[in-house]
């Protein structure tokens, strides 16, 4: 079956299964691997992408739910050239030990940040609590998270719109909560 | 510049936050097939057949493979060869691997693998340690269940209760733990033109893994090449063979064909290994004025179907069993026992984890009996330099627990204790809780713990670090390369760094026992030394001085001082060849000097000499309704040396502590007859952001004079004490003792309830 959709920016058509997960998709077919996956089965997060600029699970979505979508990776996080804000507080802050949840849990800040540009540490905790992280006890991942805030809010006089917009792509990353 | 003693943000953090880096699951070799094991389904049975036609028949199988296709012994293990790679005769827990199917695709493959049947004759199993040793108990192996039974004592041993005016007695139980590493097991392997096996993995211990496969398929160790990745995790789990000769026979019989195998979170769950359950029976005597005088403990460890690392795990927690204290009569007794449960092995603390909360707990009782202050109790009792610890072994280095425990005595979560449980809201209780542990680094007595570091500078002019011990997460390689920065005076721009590779890096033995950094750190301090040398003679032909002296490095160039010449690096890096712009150098763990005369049942591992320590403190709120509790404060004082990157320091206290806090209260693996019924993040619960809280870290600074800039591993040290501490704050805030890990709210609830369960299955309390 033939999908077209936005990767990263770029138009794509791809010839796939429509049953193909979209993590193996990404991650086999088209060797985006900073897309990682964890669980298969929407705990750990570390599979997270953008979809129409909202955070969804690739382990849960199949390559035909893409279709006219806009889907961002890790990949396509920051400008060429120049990390994200959220990129740059992760490495600053030592929010990155073994790695393999950060690509996941970078997504998971920038969607948060998009909703909610200026967000409390509880509210951080929450915003990343479907992402799983086995080496850093979160700490830092806050505070990178908490960093970044306030410098993207430093930069820019328009504030983003807070206001939560309605979810309508299957795989929402609240089926991957447990509490 | 790269410092050692400054926060210089980690070098791989970069391509990790970018998704540029590439673990072993990221690798998709060009024509790959896919690996996969069909696994027992069952604790223990006799295999009476394995029928395997049908998916052989199926379109896009390229082999299935059985024990009888193993060439060489069918048997891996690090210590004792006792684990097939694939089962022959029968099999002794629930994901002993019985076939190998490779295939075109994950979908064929896992069609093949339904295929396969596996005639089964159920044998009755057993699934605790202490009834694996009755006499009538199940054989997990022909030889008996006992794995290892070892004995440390010191001074009057067991007779030294009678002399103690007071004696405290409790038993304690602590479960299994699973690692979670997020990036499961995995690896790719393929065989070269030539016939060897090159194999790239997520393991701790590349170097050894050539050896465990070269033994279990009759391979030549020179003709398997095993590269390492960073790890997506560890934390023991990749240390010993997980996939590697599984892999390695598949590339055998792939006709040529990569072969890549990645085992998904349930396999991770059945077929990996696990901290090891312990049940243990604490005596604990003392003086009136609370100093200890002796300790009789006996510890049953289930070690599962296979050795792994269980009589080095039990070795390590029996040197522990007395904590970081001066107990002059001991008698420490444990048995490393088989039973049909999962394999378990290596984990971050490595049996320590598990005695800590039993010493700590007792610790606690006693204090309670004699009515004195917690804090001043371990205080009194604690190792000091030149001290004998519970086997024996006098303390010649570093030893800090006494500074950690009055750093956290002068903080506030501390002298704030009383107002803290006062302060607690309607239906809520409030508690805090103190635990003290050391952990030991390095292999211990009986196995060289070593590293040979070599480092390049290149024709390009820049400084290579080619490092042959992993870095699964814990930084050591951002180490590795802040040493070479700072003896070399370059930036991060001018240090690269190869991973570890059979074929280009030199052996330095596993990324474990919180020896990584120091063990190879020290090497390289030497290799560094010896290039910065070379450098100088040869930056000297160059300036026709009449000897290399007043020379210093700086950034991309060696200078003259007196002159202010300088000669480029790079200028150097093309003047000589290779052999003459490399040094390797080895270094060696020192050992104890002073071995007691016990603990001769343990071939390897005994005794230690040097260790990290540990004081934590725990606040804890208890929601009276419903039993749960919350961590709401915790510090985490830690003695380690000097510090290398402090930054990287409190990302190993916090990440040891995040998994204490699971440990201690809410990671359950659920079993029934050596079945794990939650083999998923959706019922074993992982501690996510919402569970932990701002952790706190402080560090007492001592000088480990044999450590890289006077460091010590601190790795491990972390996990050994939140359960403790957290058990102690809740019996603080509750009233009653917690003796048995993971700590439900249930079984906080009964606790509150005043009900007595003593043997229930669901945590145990009692007051």
């Amino acid at each position: 079956m033939k999908i077209s959709f936005t990767l990263n920016g770029k138009s794509t058509e791809v010839d796939v299964a429509p049953d193909r997960r979209v993590v193996d998709l990404l991650r086999e077919d088209l060797r985006l691997t900073g897309t990682k996956e964890g669980c298969g089965a929407g705990e750990c997060g570390a599979c997270t992408i953008l979809v129409n600029g909202e955070s969804r699970l690739s382990c849960l979505m199949l390559a035909a739910q893409l279709e006219g979508r806009c889907v961002t990776t890790i990949e396509g996080i920051g400008e060429e050239g120049r990390l994200h804000p959220v990129q740059e507080a992760f490495i600053e802050c030592g929010a990155v030990q073994c790695g393999f949840c950060s690509p996941g849990m970078v997504i998971s800040a920038v969607d948060l940040l998009g909703r909610d540009p200026n967000p409390g540490r509880g509210e951080i905790r929450r915003g990343l609590s479907g992402n799983l992280c086995r080496c850093t006890g979160y700490v830092k991942i806050v505070d990178a998270v908490e960093t970044a805030a306030r410098r993207m809010n430093a930069a820019s006089d328009v504030k983003p719109d807070a206001g939560e917009k309605e979810r309508v792509v299957p795989g929402a990353p609240g089926q991957g909560q447990r509490r | 510049m790269l410092e050692v003693g400054y926060s210089v943000p980690r070098f791989d953090a970069r391509s990790k936050v970018t998704g540029e880096e590439k673990y072993a699951a990221d690798c998709f070799p060009e024509g790959f097939a896919w690996g996969g094991v069909k696994r027992a389904g069952i604790a223990h049975a006799k295999i009476v057949g394995i029928e395997t036609a049908p998916a052989r028949a199926l379109a896009g199988v390229i082999a299935v493979l059985t024990h009888q296709d193993v060439p060489g012994t069918n048997r891996q293990g690090l210590v004792h060869k006792d684990q097939p790679v694939l089962a022959a005769e029968k099999v002794r827990h629930w994901g002993d691997p019985v076939a190998l199917v490779i295939a075109e695709s994950r979908e064929t493959l896992a069609r093949a693998l339904s295929l396969i049947r596996v005639d089964l004759e159920p044998l009755p199993g057993v699934f605790d340690a202490e009834q694996a040793l009755r006499p009538q108990a199940p054989l997990v192996h022909e030889s008996g269940n006992l794995l290892l039974k070892g004995e440390i004592r010191a001074g009057k041993g067991e007779d030294a209760l009678g002399e103690c005016e007071i004696v405290v007695e409790e038993t304690f139980e602590v479960p299994f733990q699973e690692h979670a590493f997020i990036e499961t097991e995995n690896g790719v392997a393929w065989q070269e033109a030539d016939g060897t096996i090159c194999m790239h993995v997520s393991s701790q211990a590349p170097f050894r893994d050539r050896f465990e496969i070269a033994h279990a398929l009759g391979i030549d160790p020179l003709k398997i090449r095993v590269s390492s990745p960073y790890l997506g995790g560890g934390f023991g789990g990749k240390d010993g063979a997980t996939v590697q000769c599984l892999l390695a026979l598949a590339a055998l019989n792939s006709g040529g064909r990569p072969v890549k195998m990645s085992w998904d979170r349930e396999e991770s769950f059945v077929a990996g290994y696990k901290r090891h359950p312990v049940r243990m029976y604490y005596r604990l005597g003392a003086r009136p004025d609370g100093t200890l005088h002796g300790l009789h403990c006996r510890l049953y460890w289930d070690t599962g179907p296979y050795a792994h690392l269980g009589g080095e795990v039990m070795e390590l927690g029996m040197e522990h069993a007395g904590g970081p204290y001066r107990i002059p009569n001991t008698e420490i007794e444990g048995w490393c026992v088989y039973t049909n449960n999962p394999i378990s092995g290596a984990m971050r603390g490595f049996g320590v984890c598990q005695v800590s909360f039993a010493f700590e707990r007792v610790m606690d009782l006693l204090a309670k009996k004699l009515g004195m202050d917690p804090l001043a109790l371990r205080i009194k009792n604690g190792l000091r330099r030149g001290d004998k610890n519970c086997c024996g072994v006098t303390m010649v280095h570093s030893t800090g627990i006494v500074p950690c425990l009055e750093a956290l005595g002068r903080h506030r979560l501390w002298t704030e204790r009383d107002e803290w449980k006062r302060s607690a809201g309607p239906f809520k209780r409030r508690g805090t809780g103190i635990a003290a542990v050391l952990n030991a680094m390095g292999y211990g007595r009986g196995l060289p713990d070593s590293a040979i570091a070599r480092v390049e500078l290149t024709p390009e002019g820049k400084i290579r670090v080619f490092c042959g011990v992993v870095d699964m997460g814990q930084g050591n390689s951002n180490a590795f390369l802040q040493i070479a920065g700072e003896i070399l005076c370059q930036d991060s721009s001018c240090v690269e760094l190869v991973h570890p590779d059979t074929g280009r890096t030199h052996p330095s033995g596993s990324s474990s026992a919180g020896r990584t950094t120091y063990t190879y750190g020290n090497a390289l301090i030497r290799a560094c030394e010896e290039l910065k040398a070379k450098l100088f003679h040869r930056t000297a032909l160059f300036l026709m001085l009449d000897e290399p002296r007043g020379l210093a490095l700086a950034p991309g160039a060696v200078r003259h001082l007196p002159t202010n010449r300088e000669v480029p690096l790079a200028m150097l890096g093309k003047s000589f060849p290779e052999s003459d712009r490399v040094c390797i150098s080895e270094y060696v763990m020192p050992v104890a000097q002073d071995v007691p005369d016990t603990g001769k049942d343990f071939s390897i591992g005994f005794p230690h000499v040097l260790f990290s320590h540990a004081a934590h403190i725990a606040c804890v709120e208890v929601d009276e309704l419903t039993g749960k509790v919350t961590v709401e404060k915790y510090l985490a004082v830690t003695e380690g040396g000097r510090i290398i990157n402090p930054q990287g320091f409190e990302q190993q206290v916090h990440g040891a502590v995040g998994q204490g806090i699971g440990y201690a209260l809410m990671e359950r693996l659920m079993m029934k007859d050596g079945r794990i019924l939650n083999p998923d993040f959706t019922n074993y619960i992982l501690p996510t952001s919402l569970d932990l809280p701002d952790l706190d870290s402080i560090a007492v600074e001592t000088v480990e004079p044999t450590g890289p800039f006077g460091m010590k591993g601190i790795g491990e040290v972390g996990i050994n004490a939140p359960l403790p501490a957290i058990a102690s704050a809740i019996e603080d805030a509750v009233g009653a003792a917690v003796n048995r890990a993971p700590i439900s709210a249930a079984c906080v609830l009964h606790a509150l309830s005043g009900r007595e369960r003593a043997n229930d299955a669901d945590g145990g309390v009692q007051r």
